[in-house]
């Protein structure tokens, strides 16, 4: 234990056995336009000293509302019920002080955006500092050597030279890791994780969840953690609580509600979760190379797309030298971290980038340098679903008018004819035929990208480029448009480029899969072969990294991957963006 | 890339039925309206949901505003006095006396007539002006004047403001360089001069050739404030998807991102009306806006400034015509603003 126990006033009662927080009958309503409406009701639960409580739920649950009532953070219109006792100490209903002297101090909070939830124009340095300086007395040189020992801790590279930098110097895993510091710095009792990885890749998200665990058991510290991601709760949780909807569905500890789940909900959420090597399971390894027809939909050869420079800023080359063909009525999944070009070159695919060099051909037709009215025809043969279904639909056009708008403009059709398309399309993507009439924001997510998906389906493509259509959605509604997606596609027989984050998606989907890294193809290969035996070991670390909802397997896997880094794979992604 | 494609789709004529959030906006919204009507048509078969359209929901929350509601009340009610008791061009009004109409003799010395206790008009209830005119009737006439101006110089410097920046917001590149160059320079050109030695000029064309000069010169801000709604609705994934299905640039423009604009235009077509109203009264009182014999609010300040000591009335009544308008308009615009602010949808303390 290198941090010193100086700090810690309350450290002998942690001690003792008894929970550090209890929660009892904690009820949260928010006001909405004159009338209640309950986020969560009658939450229960115990934490016991050294250990993670995961709290899991889908968007709406009420997991994260629930978390921060403790900690007097809601907004203004919010009413808290219950009780919550730190360490014997109630917190509901306490006057404002007293909560602040519990906030940082005995409840450290690490938030899902480092981005957003670190000030940007002020340095890493000065931020720890702060969380000192405003519940200890102590000198400038006395808490400057605590932020660094805090940072080693947390292992930040170089914690002298990063105490001068700004957020936006670090790459987000090291944001991250800056949170966790600040999280840390008074020696908490409880460490709040709200979602402490969504916003990560896979990679940086193993790498974030190891630390997590290190300092768990390195500092004895409690750990709320709050997710929707199972693969993250088997990895660290002891046990877990399930919401549904404002409730408790189930409570249980890690191991066994992850083998006998009892509640029906419980059930769903993990029957619904992909998990990675659940298809390829008992699919014959192909033999070698399958000799195919040569009938594309489409060719991508040698592309290089660049974002254009402005003044003296060189151009930005997001994609170097990518090629790949898909076959006709073929799913690709084209699978990368942030900022390897996948969306890049799924949107040069829809014609919506102009392509620097290199070609792509869509049904054998180079599309490079072609003008708006050469693109016309091309525009019917290929469409494109996009990641999030709230900005991808115009709040000012009912859902009729955006599935119609690609048929008004290529098919001409007006009123009745369109009308009867459109409902043909709601149909198809199993929506009522009234939801024509609707707007957007009357519809859930879910059903918002189904609205996608008919809008693109509406031309009858020969090619669907499909852009991370599912990682804005929840686990369960992910499952339904996933099958809804599979269904379609053998109704409809179209080629697609399925580009996602997430291995475990594309492996239900695709029958090739290609790995992107930094702008440039890693690796591309049959479904079975990327997943049972990559070649690249940019592709083996992604396998290693991706978290599987099984306790028993994940903490296997966890030990594959400690060896794999051992041996070399060098662990180069955090690297700063700057 | 994408400047050459404004091409050959025949105009249409927005229908009855478009949305009535847009109905304001026709004008220059009036395109490929029959999308919408599809949309908008009678049911077929199964009942149509009640859909809580955007136009309800901030007809509702402005209503909701106090300040919004009464402003809106106040500023009918002069409209209703000022164009009902003169009447108006051919239309004659409910008032017995014309505002051109002279009589010999003061009546009480032209004091006004109007009783509060008991309540009673009176012969002459504003008083009459020196040289013997009703002035009630000469206030109504004023009162016309200024609000047709207001409304034009609202109505020109919204069209061409919104244009400008939706143009330049859009199109980005050379296109935005030269035109929000062209709208730094209107910005720097002091607003009072350009229009006094213009205004001098045209003085002939009357109020209406008044009004569309002052829109021409008061359009930079909303320029400015259409222009950044742009660059951040273009960058939005359904004008993704629109282009992707090949929608033209004018059908981006005036069909996707327009209509998701319409919150700040009318909020700022709002104050500009009332910005109008006090610009109109300023450039009278110098003596460059509405000539005599005709007649504004701002003129009547003017002729009768110096009557301030001895019948205060003659100022009184055109400069809390001028503060009521002015002040209602600015109500009506406040609740409008909070009306079309997404953030309240969420939650009301």
């Amino acid at each position: 234990m290198t941090v010193g126990n100086v700090f810690d006033p309350v450290f002998e009662t942690v001690r003792s056995g008894e929970p550090i927080l209890k929660v009892r009958g904690l009820g949260v309503d928010f006001s909405v336009d004159g009338s209640w409406v309950m986020a969560s009701e009658d939450v229960e639960f115990d934490i016991n000293p050294g250990e993670v409580l995961a709290v899991v739920g889908e968007s709406g649950s009420g997991k994260s509302v629930s978390a921060m009532s403790i900690l007097g953070l809601l907004p203004q219109n919010a009413r808290v019920s219950g009780s919550a006792t730190l360490l014997g100490r109630e917190l509901i209903g306490v006057r404002e002080p007293m909560l602040r002297a519990v906030r940082g101090k005995e409840i450290g909070l690490i938030f899902q955006e480092p981005m957003t939830a670190l000030n940007p124009v002020l340095t890493v340095g000065f931020q720890i500092n702060e969380m000192l300086l405003s519940h200890f007395d102590m000198t400038p040189d006395e808490s400057r050597r605590r932020v660094i020992e805090l940072m080693k801790l947390v292992d930040l590279p170089d914690p002298e030279k990063r105490f001068d930098l700004y957020p936006h110097q670090l790459s987000g895993g090291q944001r991250q890791r800056v949170m966790i510091a600040m999280a840390l710095a008074c020696d908490p009792v409880l460490l709040i994780a709200d979602e402490p990885t969504t916003a990560l890749d896979v990679t940086v998200q193993a790498e974030i969840l190891d630390l997590l665990r290190d300092l768990h058991h390195r500092l004895d510290s409690a750990i709320l953690l709050i997710t929707h991601d199972m693969g993250v709760v088997a990895d660290l949780a002891d046990r877990v609580v399930v919401m549904q909807n404002g409730h408790i569905v189930e409570t249980g500890p890690a191991q066994e509600l992850f083998t006998y789940p009892q509640n029906a909900y419980t059930q769903d959420l993990l029957a619904a979760v992909p998990h990675l090597g659940s298809e390829i399971a008992d699919a014959a390894t192909p033999d070698g190379r399958d000799d195919r027809p040569t009938d594309w939909a489409l060719e991508v050869v040698d592309l290089v797309l660049e974002y254009p420079g402005r003044g003296r800023v060189p151009p930005f080359r997001a994609v170097d030298g990518v090629s790949f063909k898909v076959p006709q009525g073929e799913i690709l999944g084209l699978v990368g971290e942030s900022g390897s070009g996948k969306s890049t070159i799924g949107r040069a695919v829809a014609s919506l980038l102009p392509i620097t060099d290199g070609s792509i051909k869509i049904a054998g037709r180079d599309i490079k340098g072609l003008s708006q009215r050469d693109l016309m025809p091309m525009r019917r043969k290929v469409a494109i679903v996009f990641q999030d279904p709230a900005s991808s639909l115009n709040p000012r056009m009912t859902i009729g008018e955006s599935i119609g708008e690609p048929l008004f403009l290529h098919e001409k059709l007006r009123k009745g004819a369109l009308a009867g398309r459109v409902e043909k399309l709601l149909d198809s993507v199993r929506l009522r035929r009234d939801y024509r009439y609707r707007y957007p924001h009357e519809l859930s997510g879910g059903q918002r990208q189904r609205v996608g998906i008919a809008r693109a389906l509406s031309l009858g493509p020969d090619l669907l480029v499909a852009d991370e259509p599912t990682s804005a959605l929840d686990v369960s509604v992910q499952a339904h448009v996933l099958e809804l997606f599979k269904d379609l596609q053998e109704q409809y027989v179209f080629a697609c480029l399925f580009i996602s984050h997430d291995l475990a998606v594309v492996e239900i989907l695709a029958k090739q899969i290609a790995v992107l890294h930094r702008g440039q193809l890693a690796e591309i290969g049959s479904r079975e072969r990327i997943l049972r035996d990559p070649q690249d070991p940019y592709t083996r670390r992604l396998l290693a990294a991706a978290p599987v909802p099984d306790p028993a397997e994940q903490a296997i896997r966890r030990e594959g991957r400690r060896a794999l880094l051992a041996a070399g794979a060098d662990p180069d992604d955090d690297v700063a963006t700057a | 890339m994408m400047a050459q494609d404004i091409e050959n789709e025949p105009e249409r004529i927005p229908p009855d039925n478009v949305p009535s959030t847009e109905l304001e906006m026709a004008t220059f919204v009036g395109i490929d309206n029959e999308l919408a009507e599809t949309g908008m048509g009678p049911p077929v078969g199964s009942a149509p949901m009640a859909a809580k359209t955007e136009f309800r929901i901030v007809a509702k929350r402005f209503f909701r505003h106090k300040a919004a509601r009464a402003g809106l009340i106040v500023l009918a009610l002069i409209i209703l006095l000022a164009f009902s008791s003169i009447g108006f061009g051919p239309i004659p009004g409910w008032w017995k006396y014309d505002y051109t109409e002279f009589e010999p003799t003061l009546t009480d010395g032209g004091a006004p007539t109007l009783s509060i206790f008991p309540p009673a008009w009176g012969d002459h209830p504003f008083g009459q002006s020196n040289e013997g005119r009703d002035y009630f009737a000469l206030t109504m006439r004023g009162l016309q004047q200024s609000l047709i101006i207001a409304f034009i110089v609202g109505i020109v410097s919204t069209i061409v403001g919104t244009v400008i920046g939706a143009v330049s917001g859009y199109f980005r590149g050379r296109i935005e360089s030269v035109l929000m160059r062209f709208t730094d320079v209107m910005i720097t050109i002091p607003l009072l001069a350009i229009a006094a030695v213009i205004a001098g000029q045209i003085g002939g064309s009357g109020i209406v050739g008044l009004g569309v000069l002052l829109g021409l010169v008061t359009w930079t801000s909303l320029a400015r404030i259409v222009r950044g709604e742009f660059l951040s609705l273009r960058e939005k994934e359904f004008v993704d998807a629109a282009r992707s299905v090949g929608a033209s640039s004018r059908r981006i423009i005036f069909r996707h991102i327009l209509p998701n604009t319409v919150g700040v235009i009318t909020v700022s077509a709002t104050l500009a009306i009332s910005g109008a109203i006090l610009l109109e009264t300023a450039l009278s009182f110098l003596n460059f806006g509405v000539k005599s014999p005709d007649i504004s609010l701002g003129l009547l300040l003017q002729q009768y400034r110096q009557a301030m000591d001895v019948r205060p009335y003659l100022f009184w009544w055109p400069g809390v015509f001028i503060v009521l308008i002015s002040l209602s308009v600015n109500f009506i615009g406040d609740g409008l603003r909070d009306a079309f602010d997404p953030r309240q949808t969420r939650a009301k303390a």
